[in-house]
Order: structure tokens, then C-alpha cells, then sequence
């Protein structure tokens, strides 16, 4: 087994290159937004998703064997070498996909992050109960635009269940655990998910509820974006968020 | 030692003179931003603690501060940026708040960390004191704020967030 340093590392690059491929993803909303309110909105909660990035990534990167700097790990790792889960890279879509994407994985940090506060690592502890408030009010957001978008008209309603047919077998991807949990969960560091599976099953189900949208039946679920297996999208993502530094190593503002 | 403490009470008062660089009504210590300075030898130590994680202004902070101490004769400064005690809208003064109303901004009302989903509870209008608005929307011109309408002014305003 690897020393608890690195597993600590594994664990807080999966959750920053979660945020940070999500914040990444909706700042291409940036300019485009339907009206200018969601415009501001979705590129806050960017801004928020890439602030909480830049904090995990650095906490990973100061306990690696070889330290790295955040935007080392940022701009000069390849695609295999991230973490995130897969239902971050997925494209935007339509803005009810933006929307429903963003309910799926808002509802996740919610209550991990609600159970992160109480991990026996400090650094943990106190990034989680920050970035706990801020993903409230993305909860909070995506929730409500999807009760408005699914019990709207026949046009978004259909846009809502189009979007739920593409990404729900991807939300098993949020959940997987393997050994690197289990080892922290043991040391009181890490958060048991199949306990937020729980909460998060009973949250989707009442917002789909208010939102006269359909949870689907049980179904496999595709995973492997905590082991750098990752969908065709990320590669072009990060071809965009790169280039500059990698073009130019070292260029500054 | 005497000595010690009277240097860092005085950077300390100088940097407290900071403005938020988004909100220069208020300042960095009435923000909670200034956490506490050191000193080591010729070295100042500035702690400072983020609002939001993303907040940009973090970095305009940092380098104003470089700058302040820079023009009172300290040149090696070092900032380190903490995390915890986790920053809270609760450590703004009632004073603070005042001044948040008067630039035309609702402040925060008291965090509601039980329920953190349902939102501010109340939200008064800075301009002609009405309870009776509506939200526009749950992000605004900068992180850490939303956007209201008055229904009774029908002016549009700011709210700082409660966090």
C-alpha cells in the first residue's frame, strides 16, 4: 500500500480535477448564456468550481513524492493522468443538459462535502466546509431551473428527458470507491459514498418529483474517470484549457 | 519584545486601512480577509483567508498589501493564505453592515448553517427599507453577492450573500 501522504494526494486530485473539468466546461457558457443572469450564473459557479480546484490541487501537489504546483498539475498532465469523474467532461449540450449535469454533480459535492467537514485531516475539513456553502447555492440553482425546464412546456420538458437519457449512466461514476477510500476511510479521512449515494437517490428523486420528470430504471452505469478512463471529450477540453502554457511554459499576465 | 509587539500592531493598523478592492467601502480587516501578522526578523508574515474559494480578489489583496507594507519600509514580506477558521459573513460588524447599506448593498443576515439550501430568510431593501422583494437571481456582479429587486422602490439592488 502507498504511504498516507499519497493516498491523501489521489483522494484531494480526484476531487479537484472534478471541479476543476466542471468549472472548465462552464466557463465555454461564458458569453452564450440564454440571458444574461444565467450567463453570470453558470460562469459564477465556474469561478467557484475553479477557486475550490486550485485549493485541492495545490493540497495534492504539496504531498506528492516529487511536489507539484497546481498549475503544473493543471496545464502539464495528460489525459489519462486526470481524475475527475466522467459526467464533469461531458459536453454542455443544450442549457437544460448544463442544467440537469450540474443538479447531478451539485447534489454530489453537497452531501460529500457535508461529510468531508468532519475528516480527521484538516486541510480536508476546512476546504470541504467552504466549498460546502458555495455548492449549496449551485444545488439550490440547478434544482430549481430543473423544476422550471421539467414542468415547463413540451419543448423543455422533452429537452429534460433527452438530457437524463444521456447522462444517468454516468452518475454511477460519482460514486465509485476503491482502495484509496477504503484505506482512508479507516484513518476517518475520507467519506464513505455509498452513504451520499443515499442522499443523493433521495434528493434527485424529490426534485424530479417537483419537476414531473421520471428517475430511471436501474441500469449499468460507466465508470473509470477516478483511474484516468475517460470519455472521448476530455481530450479536446484540455487540447483548449492547455495550449497556452504548454505553447508558451512559463508565460505569465 | 516590547518593541516586537508595538512593529506588529502597527502593520498590522496599516494594513487594516486596506479596501476591498470590489467593495472599497469596507475593509480588508472589517472583512475577516487580514487574519494576523507575524514577525521574523526583517520578514513580515501576513495571514489571510479567503471569502470564496474563486474569489479573484484574493490576488489584488495580496498584491496591495505587498504594496502598503512595501511604501512603509518593509520590503520582505511573505502571505500565506489559510483556510481555516473558515471565513463566515458572521465576523462583519454591525458597522460594517451599515456601510454595506449605505453603498446601496443589503448586507448579510445572520448564517444559516442548518439549512444552508433554503437561503437568506430576510432580505431588506438598502434604499427604502422594504422587506417585500424578489431575487432575480442567486449570483451577481462578483462572488460573493446576489440580485435583488425591490417590489415597493422597484429599484434593483445587490445582496451580499450570507455565508
Amino acid at each position: 500500500m502507498k504511504p498516507v501522504n499519497e493516498l491523501i494526494s489521489d483522494y484531494s486530485l480526484r476531487i479537484g480535477d472534478t471541479s476543476l473539468i466542471l468549472g472548465q466546461r462552464l466557463g465555454e457558457w461564458c458569453g452564450h448564456g440564454p440571458i444574461l443572469e444565467e450567463d453570470i450564473a453558470l460562469t459564477n459557479i465556474s469561478l467557484d468550481l475553479i477557486g475550490q480546484a486550485r485549493a485541492f490541487l495545490t493540497y495534492a501537489g504539496d504531498l506528492m513524492k516529487n511536489k507539484k504546483t497546481e498549475d503544473e498539475l493543471a496545464f502539464f498532465r495528460n489525459d489519462r493522468e486526470f481524475k475527475n469523474n466522467l459526467l464533469a467532461e461531458f459536453p454542455n449540450g443544450d442549457f437544460g443538459q448544463t442544467i440537469l449535469r450540474q443538479l447531478f454533480i451539485s447534489t454530489f459535492q453537497y452531501y460529500f462535502f457535508d461529510r468531508l467537514k468532519k475528516s480527521k485531516d484538516e486541510m480536508f475539513s476546512a476546504l470541504a466546509e467552504k466549498s460546502f456553502k458555495e455548492v449549496a447555492y449551485h444545488l439550490r440553482h440547478s434544482a430549481e431551473w430543473t423544476c422550471r425546464l421539467g414542468d415547463g412546456t413540451k419543448e423543455s420538458k422533452e429537452r429534460m428527458e433527452n438530457a437524463i437519457r444521456e447522462l444517468w449512466r454516468y452518475t454511477g461514476d460519482l460514486f465509485f470507491s476503491d482502495e484509496t477510500d477504503a484505506e482512508l476511510i479507516k484513518l476517518g479521512i475520507a467519506v464513505d459514498k455509498s452513504e451520499v449515494k443515499k442522499d443523493w437517490d433521495k434528493k434527485i428523486r424529490e426534485v424530479f418529483e417537483k419537476a414531473k420528470l421520471e428517475v430511471p430504471a436501474e441500469t449499468f452505469m460507466i465508470t473509470g474517470g477516478m483511474n484516468g478512463n475517460h470519455t472521448e471529450y476530455l481530450g479536446h477540453i484540455l487540447s483548449e484549457m492547455q495550449i497556452l502554457p504548454r505553447s508558451f511554459p512559463g508565460a505569465e499576465w | 519584545m516590547e518593541i516586537e509587539k508595538k512593529n506588529i500592531e502597527n502593520i498590522f493598523s496599516i494594513l487594516s486601512d486596506i479596501p476591498d478592492p470590489e467593495i472599497p467601502v469596507i475593509t480588508i480587516a472589517e472583512l475577516g480577509i487580514l487574519q494576523s501578522v507575524t514577525l521574523e526578523d526583517d520578514i513580515v508574515n501576513v495571514t489571510i483567508t479567503p471569502t470564496y474559494n474563486g474569489c479573484p480578489a484574493m490576488k489584488a489583496i495580496a498584491d496591495d498589501i505587498k504594496e502598503k507594507l512595501k511604501e512603509n519600509g518593509y520590503q520582505k514580506v511573505n502571505i500565506k493564505l489559510v483556510y481555516s477558521p473558515v471565513w463566515t459573513t458572521d465576523w462583519l460588524s454591525e458597522e460594517a453592515k451599515e456601510k454595506l447599506r449605505k453603498y446601496g448593498i443589503s448586507p448579510p443576515g445572520k448564517s444559516n448553517l442548518k439549512n444552508p439550501i433554503s437561503g437568506d430568510s430576510e432580505v431588506t431593501c438598502p434604499r427604502c427599507k422594504s422587506t417585500d422583494v424578489k431575487l432575480v437571481s442567486l449570483f451577481g456582479s462578483t462572488a460573493c453577492k446576489a440580485l435583488y429587486t425591490c417590489n415597493t422602490c422597484r429599484e434593483p439592488f445587490d445582496q451580499f450573500k450570507c455565508h
